[in-house]
């Protein structure tokens, strides 16, 4: 029976003290409950007849006491744990985005230069690694016990988990939340190898186009290059008869909405475009661009997604 | 049918004739009672009824998990099974069990009234549990639901082959008996105190109740609103859940978790009121710091409404969010450890004695702080999302809702069982069933916390092959803790026949319920009684005879 | 019946009972504010991130028949509250014929409602489940979401309203036998405070439908 779990991400040693310190306060808890009980069931049983004494009549400052002691400890472990979060929602710059697409009851997973593996994953260890994910029905959950992570994955939006490996080796992947009859086999392996032999991995696996210049036969074949003219397909954005925002160099910029908010042009935000155009509208342009939602696979959206990136220069984030 | 001129009540210890058990023997008195103690022997057979059909589904669910790859076969039928497992017991076993069997029984007593304020609404709030039992189980014998009890959706709205709908109108249904019991609590609490029964002077039970109360009714119609709106999305392949029309699917999280989050303290609060009445009776001492645990009740139910967010951690909510309901759900933490810290101070310097009900105090004591300490852990955001989906959430709950809520429950029954049917059960049998249930009950669920740091996930029809050890562990207490439930049911039946004849007030407890007959006549008191002093106005035992109020 | 008022046996006195039932319906009523108050955040919630669908679909809303339904319901309000008096200066017979008013009232809301209005919406095709919708394009996905909403708060607004007809075809049976009054008059008090409630909800009903947006 192995009672040890590896610690295999930078995140996980310190989530692992956090651990720690609530096992030995919880420790000291019950010690503490279970000795009081335990003296008090052997000391004032009620065949022990001895005079008790008179009972503590103030009883308000032990009251006080155990609470303010309470609530002191507890907002240390507030903050303790809260740190921590919030560290683990702000990924570092420069980060290797993965995309990964959850679907019952398997987890399909593309890298920007278009390998794909089902169920596996394959990273190199030291440097931060960005999953972007998405469900193409129900609401999954991608959790690797061994990096001490976990989230939800939900159709029709992004959402994100970053973390940086540290250790070579193969870990679980699990779904954790229930999303309907294979739910317990919705598992997999993350592979961690050192950069080179991930680069000798990511040659092997390699296939014809990557992620973005299979993106661009997308772009014309949905007719996106009807509209949003003049992006890398040839012709200007004049010879449109619609007025669609340009997407050069769009990736990554601020886009002003028609509400008076600025939001940045992230992955999130461009899927929202295509699928759901009337929920963030771009200021100064007329709310016409159809929702393409269950017309576009969600493997296909991350295509367009990284060819639209391709059309902006790199940017420090 | 049950009025006060018909009876020829004789108030005397030890005597059942003329109680109101014998207050009529028809089915028809039974079935059309308006008395509060038939209402609630009527609601004890029917949760005990599903306490066994959802403890058939535990037991199966464990059995299955003695094997990685599932001993049942199909993860089909495991995914029902602790669906129906997790529907029933939450809803027609945790969430009603101590109000409305003890709750009835004991509210009017303890309040020195005749009855509830509105009976007749209280037989139709039984009528309404059965209606609403009846639908949820023929969903699930019908085939079942397999979304889980938390009904997520885009899987329950659009893609569950569960029935779904029936399972959620019969919970539904299920619902307005809760609304309707807690409704009858409140106002009776405030409306029919005897004289003399102020607020401070009633029975830290009466301040769990209507704190209780009062989460029953503000938090169960926006259960039954949710539950309308999936009914209605699934019927309609179209609502506000969908994202495909812009709807969100974290709506459903908000709404659910907003009722279900303080119904896990609808489910506790009773059982720390049955503990805060034991303790005193079996340590022979005033309470210690009643202000503070009446108002820790209070406090609790309060600030369970703003916690609901702590579900969702993982969900895709944002940061803000989780930061506010961490630091909430700690805050929601700090009454109950003060409960604990009052139970130990009350027994300090008492003269403690180790009947069957105090025992299962005790244990409740023990097991209600391990699963509290274990709220810390997920109550910490990064530790959360370690922990969050797997086992260790698990073995949290359950050690607060059946290491706490059931031993208390089971407490309550032992302690009042002698008023209620007249009869004392038999004390032996009844402490080694406490002991056994303690036992059994650590060796089920402790595993469970290991297995879920290790990783395993819940609701897992199979398993990764190095969790094995642990699960069977878990799956040999589970028999344990099942032979602790049965041993009750057997002994508790068999005392309604043949136990000793009980008196009045056979624990020389404080109360006003004790101050009348065991079992008492339909009209609880022959004259209304008049409170003179506080609650637990207990004495040493060597100084006099029976305490009195 | 005759004058004399009893009680229930777990009562002090009459005014103990009558008291106890007005509270009873009180908190009976906090209950449908959480109820109705779910649904309405969950509206205010969806509209935040659809607002364009949803101000697309306010527009197809008939603004007329919105109006002067919240007049009628005032008004049986009034004339409800207005027999509650009658019946506690002892006036049985006034207190008949508001509430004869109030049910009118009450049934022409509902003859509107459902008799025109959802006929009406029906035939335009802004059924949010029907495969053709009205609104098509970028705002089809809102402004389907706006009469799901609409379509559930008014439907169980109705479902609400016909419980309270049925009160008051209830109470107006017991007031022509002479069950109540100047002295009791309670259920007429309780389903009074019901009647007003759902009058309430629909006062927070009719903006959220036929005015937000529309501007």
């Amino acid at each position: 029976m192995n009672l040890s779990l590896p610690a295999a991400s930078t995140n996980a040693p310190e989530v692992d003290h956090l651990l720690l310190a609530l096992l030995l306060i919880s420790g000291a808890v019950l010690v503490l409950v279970f000795a009081l009980m335990f003296r008090y069931i052997v000391k004032y049983r009620a065949s022990s007849s001895f005079d008790r004494g008179a009972v503590a009549q103030k009883t308000w400052i032990f009251e006080s006491a155990w609470t303010v002691v309470t609530l002191l400890a507890f907002f240390g472990l507030f903050v303790w744990g809260a740190d921590l979060y919030v560290r683990l929602f702000q990924p570092p710059p420069g980060a290797l985005k993965i995309y990964v697409i959850a679907k019952q009851w398997m987890w399909k997973v593309e890298h920007s230069g278009g390998q794909r593996e089902i169920n596996a994953l394959h990273l190199p260890v030291g440097k931060a690694i960005e999953l972007v994910m998405t469900s193409e029905d129900v609401i999954h959950d991608f959790s690797v016990p061994a990096f001490r992570i976990k989230h939800d994955v939900l159709p029709d939006r992004y959402e994100t988990l970053w973390f940086t490996v540290t250790r070579p080796g193969t870990y679980h992947l699990f779904c954790t939340q229930f999303c309907g009859l294979d739910h317990s086999k919705m598992v997999g392996e993350i592979v961690a190898l050192t950069p080179p032999q991930f680069q000798a991995w990511l040659e092997q696996n390699g296939t014809a186009g990557t992620l973005a210049t299979e993106g661009k036969i997308l772009f014309m074949r949905y007719g996106c290059s009807g509209c949003h003219v003049g992006n890398g397909s040839g012709g200007n954005q004049s010879e449109s008869t619609v007025r669609a925002p340009p997407l050069t160099g769009l990736y990554g910029g601020p886009v002003p909405l028609s509400n008076g908010t600025v939001v940045t042009a992230d992955e999130r935000y461009i899927h929202d475009c295509i699928v759901l155009p009337d929920h963030q509208r771009v200021a100064g342009y007329a709310p016409i661009m159809p929702s393409f939602a269950g017309q576009i696979s969600e493997e296909d959206i991350l295509k367009l997604i990284a060819y639209i990136k391709s059309l902006a220069p790199e940017r420090p984030q | 049918m049950n009025s006060p001129a018909m009876a020829s009540t004789v108030v005397e210890a030890g005597q059942i004739e003329g109680s109101y058990l014998t207050d009529g023997f028809t089915v028809r008195s039974w079935l059309l009672t308006t008395d509060h103690k038939r209402i609630a022997l009527l609601y004890l057979a029917t949760i005990t009824m599903f306490f066994f059909i959802g403890g058939i589904a535990a037991a199966l669910v464990r059995l299955n998990l003695i094997v990685p790859e599932g001993l049942l076969g199909s993860a089909e039928a495991y995914n029902r099974l602790f669906t129906m497992h997790g529907v029933v017991m939450v809803w027609f076993f945790l969430v009603p069990a101590v109000p409305v069997t003890l709750g009835n029984f004991l509210i009017p007593l303890m309040l020195g009234a005749r009855d509830l304020a509105f009976p007749r609404l209280n037989l139709f709030s039984w009528y309404l549990f059965i209606l609403g039992g009846a639908v949820t189980l023929w969903a699930l014998f019908a085939g079942g639901v397999d979304t889980g009890w938390t009904f997520y959706t885009p899987l329950s709205t659009a893609y569950s082959k569960g029935h779904v709908v029936l399972a959620a109108v019969g919970i539904f249904i299920a619902g307005f008996s809760s609304i309707a019991t807690g409704l009858n609590f409140i106002v009776s609490i405030h409306r029919l105190r005897a004289p003399g029964l102020t607020w401070y002077r009633m029975p830290v039970f009466l301040w769990s109740l209507y704190s209780l109360s009062v989460l029953l009714v503000l938090a169960t119609p926006v259960l039954a609103i949710t539950l309308l709106l999936v009914v209605l999305e699934r019927l309609f392949h179209i609502g506000v859940f969908d994202p495909a029309i812009g709807g969100d699917p974290l709506l459903f999280q908000h709404l659910f978790w907003f009722y279900s989050h303080p119904a896990v303290y609808m489910m506790i609060l009773p059982g720390f009121g049955v503990v805060s009445e034991i303790i005193p009776a079996f340590a022979r001492k005033p309470i210690f710091g009643y202000k503070f645990i009446v108002w820790a009740s209070v406090s609790i139910a309060v600030i369970s409404f703003f916690v609901w967010g702590h579900h969702m951690f993982v969900a895709g909510t944002s940061l803000y969010s989780a930061v506010l309901f961490s630091i909430l759900s700690y805050l929601v933490g700090v009454p109950s450890a003060i409960k604990v810290f009052n139970w130990l101070g009350t027994m300090h310097k008492g003269y403690i004695r180790f009947d069957a009900p105090m025992l299962y105090a005790l244990g409740f004591i023990g097991l209600f702080t391990i699963g509290g300490v274990t709220g810390l852990w997920v109550a910490a955001l990064a530790a959360d999302v370690h922990l969050t989906q797997t086992y260790f959430v698990v073995a949290h709950f359950h050690y607060i809702m059946v290491g706490g809520m059931v031993s208390a429950f089971f407490g309550g029954l032992h302690f009042w069982w002698p008023k209620i049917t007249g009869r004392m059960y038999p004390e032996m049998w009844a402490r080694v069933a406490a002991l056994i249930m303690f036992i059994g009950f650590n060796l089920t669920f402790f595993p469970q916390f290991i297995l879920g740091y290790l990783g395993m996930p819940r609701r897992y029809f199979s398993y990764a092959p190095e969790f094995q050890v642990l699960n069977v562990l878990s799956s040999a207490g589970a028999t344990i803790l099942a032979a602790a439930y049965l041993l009750p049911l057997a002994y508790l039946g068999w005392s309604v026949f043949y136990g000793a004849r009980a008196p009045a007030n056979p624990w020389g407890a404080t109360g006003l319920e004790w101050q009348t007959a065991s079992p008492p006549p339909t009209v609880n008191f022959i004259q209304t009684p008049l409170v003179t002093q506080g609650p637990y106005a207990y004495s040493p035992p060597a100084s006099e005879g029976e305490p009195h109020v | 019946m005759s004058s004399a008022v009893v009680h229930d046996f777990q009562y002090e006195s009459p005014s103990h009972q009558a008291q106890t039932a007005v509270a009873g319906m009180w908190l009976f009523l906090a209950t449908e504010v959480l109820f109705f108050g779910g649904l309405i955040l969950s509206w205010i919630y969806s509209r935040h991130w659809n607002q364009i669908g949803f101000d697309a679909g306010a527009r197809e809303t008939k603004l007329w028949i919105g109006t002067l339904n919240t007049g009628i319901l005032i008004t049986s309000s009034f004339t409800y509250a207005a027999g509650l008096t009658w019946i506690r200066a002892g006036n049985t017979r006034r207190l008949v014929q508001c509430l004869t008013v109030t049910l009118l009232l009450g049934v022409a809301f509902l003859a509107l409602k459902f008799g025109l209005e959802w006929r009406d919406d029906f035939a335009k095709h802004l059924f949010p489940a029907a495969s053709m919708f009205k609104i098509t394009g970028a705002e089809e996905g809102g402004a389907r979401l706006f009469f799901i909403f609409y379509f559930i708060s008014t439907g169980l607004h109705g479902v609400h309203m016909v419980v309270g007809v049925a009160l008051l075809l209830w109470i107006m049976q017991r007031a022509r036998r002479g069950e109540f009054s100047a002295l009791y008059h309670t259920p007429v008090h309780a389903v009074g405070l019901y009647w007003s409630f759902v009058d309430i909800v629909w006062l927070t009903l009719y903006p959220l439908i036929y005015l937000v947006g529309r501007g």
